[in-house]
């Protein structure tokens, strides 16, 4: 089944087509990363999925097309997690939690025992509970990251769309957030977007790749089809070396080209 | 509305609550007992609790000392308790929509806009409007604020391809210099009325009558209700508006909403007190260093602590200079910015 479609979605930023007719169809459960290199349209496809920039086309959560005018309908529908969220550090992490209830609370009502039950489950599945009252000032930087997806999952979405959800973190927590999302959509089916620069865990944790330049897809497929060292060339204009392991990990090695 | 269920620590915030509905308590009684002349102190609250129906207490209040309390003080109490609160919970949401703690409710041209209305009128023969039946001076004073903000909001909002709100701020900056200029001009060529309008700059709630507070109540009332009832969605607008918007808050409504229903109660208690300063800034981050930063308890609280602390603050107004009075204006920043720094200091260390 379809868990979300997108259709001819393009966009544009001042006559310049960032987005070039984008098509995919996922189906629920599956993990899709964009990559390509700076500039060539990923943040805006999940942008547009997140209904933050005007986009022709459409995007169809379970075959229903979503209206353009009802966020809260796609709130309810689409977590969106920012490449960096701005964090109130005086906010507790109940609080930023429960805003991930926002889509359904009416707009001059507040949040019921249901909202809050929802969040206290979070904060108990992300191993957050324990901080429940600390104002978000006092977090590092990994316990911030599960917290934004924390209050995605509050949305209670079927989809997920992650802006480089590992930029920011060191090499532990990068494994930590992945892990957490890729169990998350094994245990909830949750259909996971992703847009990443680390080509190496890109391929580790997704079902299926896309390479976009310039706007538009330029090859798509499993870590294996897509992370050769001649198109990474062609595109980012890298000189990579890539490792297959036994395991199928496929590994992306920048190559020194001074010599040493 | 303020339920269990929508507030985590409840019964701390009740504690604030409590507390500040006290404090402007007290501060409305001891502001009808202090002033240059009248009734001894003591006498007035039993005054006031003989006047209740069903009480008889012999307070020796005459008749002519009671209009002096009651026609003169008390609307003053009562103006200055609707104005504090106006101009607290108007500065704070604004510091809400706009996500800057440095915003005061006269950030979109409310200030300049309603001076150069006021200046227009003190300019073109404030004699002449003496037995006008409405006093055009606030009337002025109301349509040169609402005026000055919508011009803001429509060139902003044209201008800004962007959600963000920085070129409303910029058109605010634009719209307060072309009509502080224009007001400057006007002064140039009528220096005769410069006092006059200097002393409304400042604001001043001693001429402030029973008309007055009829007059602002249900711009006051509609304002501060609209404000109130946004209170949960300017938490939302905490994470930002591009976050606010993926969490489903249509954020340009809001901000339109929320601003024009704090220019409207502004722009009334502007009409009747003049140009009162501070309030808006001080009272909401008091509030925030006492209570935290959550607007759900941030805009109830400005509106009771902004009112009792502008009804303590006229207090000195009335007889420091006596028989003279001190703008009200001049007080609040006295009294206001140390009370503050103090705050900022306590709280930042015992963090």
């Amino acid at each position: 089944m379809t868990a979300l479609g997108f259709c001819d979605v393009r966009v544009s930023y001042d006559g310049n087509e960032a987005v070039q007719g984008f098509n995919d169809l996922l189906h629920s459960g599956e993990w899709l990363c964009l990559i390509g290199p700076n500039g060539a349209g990923k943040s805006s496809v999940l942008r547009a999925a997140a209904g933050l920039v005007q986009y022709t086309g459409s995007i169809a959560i379970d075959q229903r097309e979503i209206p353009a005018t009802s966020a809260r309908w796609r709130a309810q529908h689409i977590a969106y997690v920012p490449q960096s969220p701005l964090i109130p550090h005086d906010m507790n992490v109940r609080d930023y939690v429960l805003l991930g209830r926002n889509p359904y609370v009416r707009h001059f009502s507040w949040e019921t025992k249901h909202d809050r039950k929802v969040m206290s489950e979070v904060l108990e599945r992300l191993d957050l509970a324990s901080f429940a009252q600390r104002p978000l000032g006092t977090l590092s930087g990994g316990e911030l990251q599960r917290l934004v997806i924390a209050r995605a999952l509050a949305q209670e979405a079927p989809v997920l769309l992650l802006d480089e959800p590992t930029s920011a973190l060191d090499i532990g927590h990068q494994q930590q957030a992945l892990e957490l999302v890729d169990s998350l959509r094994r245990e909830q089916g949750l259909t996971v977007v992703s847009a990443m620069h680390d080509l190496t865990l890109a391929g580790m944790y997704a079902d299926r790749l896309v390479l976009m330049h310039q706007g538009a897809r330029v090859a798509e497929g499993s870590a294996k089809e897509v992370l050769q060292p001649n198109i990474l060339s062609e595109f980012y204009g890298v000189s990579a070396r890539v490792h297959h392991e036994e395991d199928g990990t496929v590994v992306v090695i920048p190559q020194r080209t001074t010599t040493r | 509305m303020m339920t269990s269920a929508t507030q985590p620590s409840a019964r701390h915030n009740r504690y604030w609550f409590a507390l500040s509905g006290l404090l402007l308590l007290v501060a409305m009684i001891v502001g009808t007992m202090i002033g240059p002349a009248g009734p001894a102190w003591w006498r007035i609250p039993l005054e006031f609790l003989n006047r209740l129906p069903f009480v008889r207490i012999d307070s020796g209040v005459s008749s002519a000392e009671w209009n002096l309390v009651w026609l003169i003080r008390t609307p003053r109490v009562v103006l200055a308790a609707i104005v504090g609160s106006m101009l607290s919970v108007s500065g704070a949401s604004y510091q809400g929509v706009f996500r800057n703690p440095l915003v005061d409710p006269y950030l979109l041209g409310v200030a300049a806009g309603a001076g150069l209305g006021a200046t227009l009128v003190f300019a073109f023969q404030r004699g002449a409007t003496e037995n006008w039946i409405i006093d055009p001076l606030p009337l002025a004073a109301f349509s040169g604020a609402l005026i000055a903000v919508l011009v803001t909001y429509v060139v902003g909002t044209a201008f800004g391809t962007t959600q963000s709100s920085t070129t409303l701020i910029l058109a605010g900056v634009a719209v307060t210099s072309l009509a502080t200029s224009i007001q400057a001009f006007i002064l140039q060529r009528n220096t005769d009325v410069v006092r006059q309008v200097y002393s409304w700059i400042l604001g001043r709630l001693s001429s402030a009558t029973w008309g007055d507070v009829r007059l602002v109540l249900p711009y006051v009332v509609l304002s501060t209700g609209v404000l109130l009832m946004h209170r949960r969605l300017l938490d939302v607008l905490r994470v930002g508006d591009d976050e606010a918007s993926a969490l489903g808050t249509n954020v340009r409504r809001v901000r339109l909403v929320v601003v024009l229903a704090a220019t409207l109660g502004t722009s009334a208690v502007v009409a009747v007190s003049g140009l009162i300063g501070f309030v808006g800034i001080i009272v909401p981050h008091a509030v925030r260093l006492l209570a935290g930063a959550s607007y759900r308890v941030v805009l109830p609280l400005s509106v009771l602590l902004g009112a009792a602390f502008l009804v303590f603050a006229d207090i000195p107004s009335r007889v420091l200079a006596n028989p003279a009075e001190t703008p009200i204006g001049v007080v609040t920043a006295f009294f206001g910015a140390p009370f503050f720094l103090y705050l900022l200091r306590t709280r930042n260390t015992a963090k």
